[in-house]
């Protein structure tokens, strides 16, 4: 294809992604150096009976005006960026001098916001992935065992937990686990505690987060593979039946090799979205134990004071990280492609 | 797969039937659940007594004479306004897929097409576009928007949606067209047709499969999207989702929580359609990209 007919066919919507994908990466880079403006102080002279006092106050008209004049704020340079919400250089510095131990600094980096978040998305992107690998194989292997009528009904309902609404889905569940919804209630009847709470303890909602996590994406990983168990070569499985192979070993060393491929497509799919996770948290309101970094960004975005600087700087931070995370894919597709060229 | 080597020993048929009605059971029954709690009073649903409450229903026979109740579904649509917000997300959803289709195909077909090395660079850079929270684009929209006065309007929300949505229908549309054999538009190129007209004619007609499963992903990003519009929208142009969320902030109310319990069905429900109707090709569409590379 001729390049003018390519740019032709592409132009709309590479647009649309240099628009709105690739300029507000730019955006959120300027607005990062930026912070909002200090508020005007002015000094006034009060004169009264008893003679007359200074006075410091805000003046307001004048703090909007320069708001209206420069929207991004004043220029802060990489400010933002070592400040106590975000990389904290000083908090760092000053909690390891003060520690004694890693345990006690380990603690106080855990009390910085950013930290706090990082901590709490690394978690579920290397907990949960593994865990929607492994439950999504057993679930296809179960089924792909089923006679054939039963697997369509199985399938529909499989689909659910992933199709739906990540926000309704975990508001779904969180009524569900609340202390006087079902699982809540029977929990505190099997544990007789009448106090048990998921919600209150740190630990518990880390934890139910990360089953919220499983479930919503265990149903890709076994449409992936059960779509790759279909095409399993029957040859290679009996002859490894005549070689005496048992069920097990057929598994171990027939079918998972066939689905390794579908394995790392799952996983690079998971990383991303587990990386982002954000609506659990919204729909578990778990805010005041786990936060992401995405709920970081979001936080800043909504308070009564919209944070632009804070949640750009979050954002470059953010994004930084899932540069990081591709790099390996990235240079694992650029060999695959240059092998294929030669 | 019947040969008798396959059958398997009972205990393993057990074992394995057993563990696929668990997980049945895990993936099914909360939203049975909910539903049938949604026709319940909040002193049911959220029983302090008895959780069976729930599924019998004695306050809700008691305050209303009957088992089953509409009064969280009315509070939503009508007292809250929960029809507009459905309106809202009607309008951005079919917006946003037929652009983002059209869009995707023109560019999914080029990608296809094109033996250039760029192309192939543009694939990898839609796939990092693809990777980005879409709150951190939010972020980097909020304060331009408001400068330029665009903020809070549904248009707003539907351009930027489907530009998140652009790098997913590349990648899947073009697998797509790949699938369709070269010599198909390149004969038809030959007979003389222009490029487009190939296009038009030639491809157009048999590329609904590929189209419409797209269309599929399109439409659950766009109607699952909560980042996007709960930060973009203004209060009067909000969609189910963020609506739902805000339901929460007052949900010491007695009964409104029942109010979010009833949306949160309501917006449950025209997936559960989708499924059953496009069951198949959610299927082909999750495996594509995986199948083919």
């Amino acid at each position: 294809m001729p390049h003018r007919t390519f740019l032709w066919f592409i132009l709309p919507s590479l647009t649309a992604m240099i628009l709105f994908i690739a300029l507000p990466i730019v955006s959120v880079v300027v607005q990062s150096l930026f912070v909002e403006h200090e508020q005007v102080l002015v000094t006034v002279e009060n004169c009264g009976p008893f003679g007359c006092t200074e006075e410091t106050r805000i003046d307001r008209e004048a703090t909007a005006a320069l708001r209206e004049a420069q929207p991004l704020g004043r220029f802060n340079g990489l400010g933002t960026y070592f400040n106590r919400s975000h990389l904290a250089t000083a908090e760092l510095s000053a909690a390891w001098q003060e520690s004694e131990t890693i345990g006690a600094f380990l603690g106080q980096v855990m009390n910085l916001p950013f930290y706090k978040a990082l901590v709490f998305t690394l978690s579920f992107t290397f907990i949960v992935t593994p865990l929607v690998l492994v439950l999504g194989l057993a679930i296809a292997l179960g089924v792909n065992g089923l006679p054939r009528l039963l697997r369509g009904p199985t399938i529909f309902f499989s689909l659910l937990p992933m199709i739906v609404t990540p926000l309704i889905g975990s508001l779904v569940l969180f009524w569900m686990i609340d202390a006087q919804g079902v699982i809540g209630a029977t929990l505190q009847r099997v544990f007789d505690d009448p106090n048990l709470s998921l919600k209150a303890s740190p630990v518990l909602t880390w934890v139910t987060l990360f089953v919220y996590g499983v479930w919503h994406s265990a149903p890709f990983a076994f449409i992936v593979f059960y779509a790759g168990l279909q095409t399993v070569p029957a040859e290679t499985l009996e002859a490894a039946m005549i070689d005496g192979a048992t069920r097990w070993q057929r598994i171990r060393y027939v079918v998972i090799p066939h689905l390794m491929p579908l394995a790392v497509f799952i996983t690079l799919m998971q990383l991303m979205d587990n990386f982002r996770v954000f609506e659990p948290i919204v729909g578990f309101q778990a805010q005041a134990s786990a936060t992401s970094l995405s709920y970081l960004i979001y936080s800043h975005l909504r308070g009564d004071v919209q944070q632009f600087g804070s949640a750009a700087a979050t954002s470059v931070l953010t994004i930084i990280g899932v540069a990081i995370l591709l790099t390996p894919v990235l240079i694992r597709t650029w060999r695959d492609f240059n092998r294929k060229r030669v | 797969m019947t040969g008798a080597g396959y059958r398997r020993s009972t205990p393993l048929v057990i074992l394995s039937t057993g563990f696929v009605i668990l997980w049945l059971i895990l993936a099914a029954f909360p939203f049975v659940w909910t539903f049938w709690g949604s026709l319940k009073v909040q002193g049911d649903f959220f029983s302090r007594a008895d959780w069976m409450n729930a599924l019998t229903g004695p306050m809700t026979i008691a305050q209303t004479g009957a088992s089953f109740t509409g009064q969280g579904y009315a509070g939503a649509w009508i007292e809250s306004g929960f029809w507009r917000n459905v309106l809202n997300t009607g309008i951005v959803v079919a917006a946003t897929v037929t652009i983002s289709l059209t869009l995707g195909t023109l560019g999914g077909y080029a990608l296809a097409r094109s033996g250039f090395r760029y192309a192939f660079w543009l694939l990898m850079i839609a796939l990092v576009f693809r990777a980005m929270p879409h709150i951190t684009l939010v972020s980097g929209y909020m304060l331009p928007f408001f400068e330029w006065n665009l903020w809070g309007h549904l248009p707003t929300a539907i351009i930027v949606l489907v530009a998140i949505n652009q790098p997913f229908t590349l990648w899947m549309l073009h697998s797509f067209f790949l699938n369709i054999p070269k010599d198909l538009d390149e004969s038809a190129m030959v007979d003389g047709c222009t490029r487009f007209q190939a296009f038009r004619h030639v491809i157009i007609p048999v590329m609904w499969p590929g189209v419409i499963t797209t269309g599929l992903f399109s439409f659950l990003l766009a109607y699952n999207d909560f980042a996007v519009t709960a930060m973009l929208l203004s209060q009067e142009n909000q969609t189910m989702v963020p609506k739902i969320a805000s339901f929460l902030g007052s949900v010491q109310v007695e009964g409104n929580v029942m109010f979010a319990v009833a949306a949160v069905v309501s917006a449950t429900a025209p997936l559960f359609v989708l499924i059953m109707v496009f069951q198949r090709q959610i299927v082909s569409g999750l495996t594509a990209g995986a199948v083919k590379g």
